[in-house]
């Protein structure tokens, strides 16, 4: 396959995963979004480091990998809190910081 | 020798911090006397550098550390003593020492025994800074050092309205000259590029006469401050309100005397400018007799040795326009020795007196303090000139060097002003201490004060009497730095008529002041009702003018700038610019709706317009 495949695959993904946030009101189903835009820019990076021959590109993809960990971790601690006060995960429940 | 360079610099510092250190608490005797002892060092070694300078002619010259060093600028803390600084020197701390030693006496009952002694030995410190530094920013930094002590001296009674009335004026007084001072320094480094004395006067005659006038009359301005040099000069006589001590030291012998140092100092400037030269004279000669003046007439026993002080500080300016710039330096040297004595003796007769200043209320305190009494007729016959004391040489070099000049004028009105100085001092002593008893004897019983006290006047007197013999090797020693100056238009014989006229009219002043106060008892009260007499007591109506004139419409003015330019323009533009912010962010609230997916939708249409705005820079580079 070559680097245009991967790309396009890459943009695709992140496509799919921007409509997501655009589109859900499941703050699950958001966080599932912001994964699969993550993940569409490390696959991104890997090909490109692939064709260059530079493992800059998998490093970095290593360090979204583990960022993208984190993030989770502490989002899904936030929702939960959430869900235990409210009952409920949707986003437009979340109207405490309206002006 | 550089170790008592620093210890003649230094001790007083020292003592001041130590006395510093009790400055809240109750008297303690000991500050006194540590600050008394370290200046009495900083004495020692400052006469050890004169035997050394007079037997090896050699200037020394130390560099404590660097200071600014910037660029164009390299100024340091070095110290310079040579002819002139090494005289000063010991003037100043000879002077402090013997005041610090008087003070112990005279301030034995006050609260802030400890406070005054830190003080006064910060001044030394200061005033030392001021005539050691080899260059003129070190100089500035001992001018306002001495500015800030005397201001705090001034003030020392601060309880006292009228005390810190009078701190007040002497500062801002000072502040407007020193801006003279500061734009001369500014002028020297901004077409010398060096502040340093020596490359400073090595260099000074490259530049324009312009701007060697413009430097003369701004350093002129400066010492005019310093030196309450008429217009300046009606903060000395508030002055007053300090300690009596503080106005020997400070008012009298060594800081007014500043402003003559800092002639004699910069005399390769003014040998350059001889016409400003004269104009200084001119201004000395007036100044001579506008202070003789009204010192005949005030009834208050400190303010007639201030107008004193201002007329004596006249005539070293006379000496010093005239180029006879040594003999300016020896009229401040004998000056500093017989009008501090004349201020520590009103001391004595102030506590005597229970703090009583008006000469009117006295009378006859000879017999209860002959001591007092007799320092102070011998400061009054060296102040009115006669020989064989120290005032008789030093003046009458000042009114030989004006008629050497052929300023006839100046000698005339020099001339005049001696008669006023023998008729004003002895008005004052036979005022004090001769004719009948003015004052209250059931409840006041004058005495004499401490021994040490008298001692401490002892050395002080005693060179007044012999300063003046010292003439020659005085000349000798101060001319190898300074332009040498002889009375080369006159004549011998000349001279001798000059110098018996002179003479004459001081004897002549002291025997009025005998015969109107003795003989006669004073001048009948319709004198008072003289025109004259009206102008002269209220100081020419300098004091009223400026009060009434300049003071109030610059009041007036400052109202203005306070309420259209500061409420209406400053204070409205910030308060708009708040004013503005906080509107503008109450607008903007509606921007939070609190809802996420609206934000988000808000951000990525905010990422896709940097996008598209990034492809289109990226294509129009591509094309």
């Amino acid at each position: 396959m070559t680097l245009n495949a991967y790309l396009i695959l890459s943009a695709l993904l992140f496509c799919i995963g921007l409509f997501g946030v655009i589109r859900r009101k499941n703050l699950l189903m958001l966080f599932f979004s912001t994964e699969i835009m993550l993940n569409a820019c490390n696959i991104g990076f890997v090909a490109v480091s692939r064709h260059y021959g530079d493992l800059n590109g998998q490093m970095f993809s290593f360090f979204i990998v583990a960022i993208a960990a984190s993030e989770v971790a502490i989002g899904l601690g936030l929702l939960i809190l959430w869900f235990k006060k409210k009952n409920s995960i949707d986003l437009d429940s979340l109207t405490k910081m309206k002006g | 020798m550089e170790f008592f360079v620093y210890l003649a610099l230094f001790s007083p510092l020292l003592g001041s911090l130590i006395a510093a250190l009790f400055a809240m608490k109750k008297k303690v005797l000991f500050t006194g006397i540590v600050t008394s002892c370290l200046l009495g060092l900083s004495t020692l070694s400052s006469f050890y550098l004169l035997y050394f300078i007079y037997t090896t002619n050699e200037v020394i010259q130390v560099e404590l550390m660097q200071w600014i060093n910037i660029g164009n600028i390299n100024v340091s803390f070095s110290f310079v003593v040579d002819y002139i600084s090494v005289v000063m020197m010991c003037v100043v701390t000879l002077v402090s020492t013997m005041v610090h030693i008087h003070s112990i006496g005279y301030m034995e009952d006050d609260k802030g025994f400890n406070r005054y002694f830190a003080y006064l030995s910060a001044f030394v410190f200061s005033m030392l800074i001021l005539v050691m530094s080899d260059n003129f920013l070190g100089l500035f930094i001992g001018w306002e050092g001495v500015g800030l002590c005397s201001w705090l001296l001034i003030g020392f009674w601060y309880h006292k309205d009228s005390a810190s009335w009078a701190a007040n004026e002497a500062f801002i007084m000072n502040r407007v000259a020193d801006l003279g001072m500061l734009i001369a320094i500014f002028l020297i480094f901004w077409n010398l590029g060096s502040l340093n004395y020596d490359i400073v006067f090595a260099n000074i005659s490259t530049l324009n006469t312009e701007t060697i006038t413009l430097i003369g009359i701004f350093l002129f301005i400066g010492a005019m401050g310093k030196s309450a040099q008429f217009p300046f000069h009606t903060w000395l006589a508030d002055a007053m309100e300090g300690p009596t001590p503080v106005s020997a030291l400070i008012h009298a012998a060594t800081m007014v005397t500043a402003g003559v140092y800092l002639l004699v100092r910069c005399n390769e400037i003014y040998v350059l400018i001889p016409h400003i030269g004269y104009a200084i004279a001119c201004l000395g000669a007036f100044v001579a007799i506008f202070a003789a003046s009204m010192a005949i007439v005030n009834n208050d026993m400190k303010k007639i040795i201030a107008y004193s002080t201002l007329s004596q500080l006249g005539y070293m300016f006379v000496a010093a326009g005239l180029g006879a710039y040594w003999v300016a330096l020896f009229h401040l040297v004998t000056h500093a020795f017989f009008k501090s004595v004349l201020f520590l003796g009103a001391g004595n007769v102030m506590h005597a007196m229970q703090n009583e200043l008006d000469i009117r209320k006295m009378g006859g305190l000879y017999k209860q303090m002959k001591s007092t009494a007799i320092i102070m007729i011998i400061a009054s016959v060296a102040l009115a000139g006669i020989y064989p004391l120290a005032g008789f040489f030093s003046k009458d070099k000042i009114l030989e060097a004006a008629f050497n000049a052929d300023a006839t004028f100046i000698w005339f009105v020099l001339w005049t002003g001696a008669f006023m100085t023998a008729f004003y001092s002895f008005r004052l002593i036979f005022k004090v201490f001769f004719g009948k008893v003015s004052y209250d004897t059931n409840a006041l019983h004058p005495h004499e004060t401490h021994n040490f006290v008298l001692a401490s006047m002892l050395p002080l007197v005693i060179l007044a009497v012999i300063a003046g013999w010292g003439e020659h090797s005085f000349e000798t020693f101060v001319t190898m730095q300074l332009p040498s100056w002889a009375a080369l238009n006159l004549a011998h014989s000349t001279a001798l008529i000059l110098i018996l006229v002179t003479s004459f009219v001081a004897l002549m002043g002291i025997f009025f002041a005998w015969f109107k106060y003795i003989k006669e008892d004073g001048f009948s009260s319709s004198w008072e009702n003289n025109l004259m007499y009206k102008i002269l007591t209220n100081q020419y109506y300098v004091p009223w003018f400026y009060e009434k004139v300049i003071c109030k419409s610059y009041l007036y003015l400052s109202k203005i700038a306070y309420k259209q330019v500061d409420l209406k323009i400053i204070d409205a533009f910030v308060d708009g610019i708040a004013h503005f912010i906080y509107s503008s962010g109450k607008e903007a609230r509606i921007v939070q709706k609190a809802s996420l997916s609206s934000s988000l939708k808000v951000m990525i249409i905010g990422i896709l317009v940097l996008f598209i705005f990034a492809a289109v820079i990226f294509f129009k580079k591509v094309m």
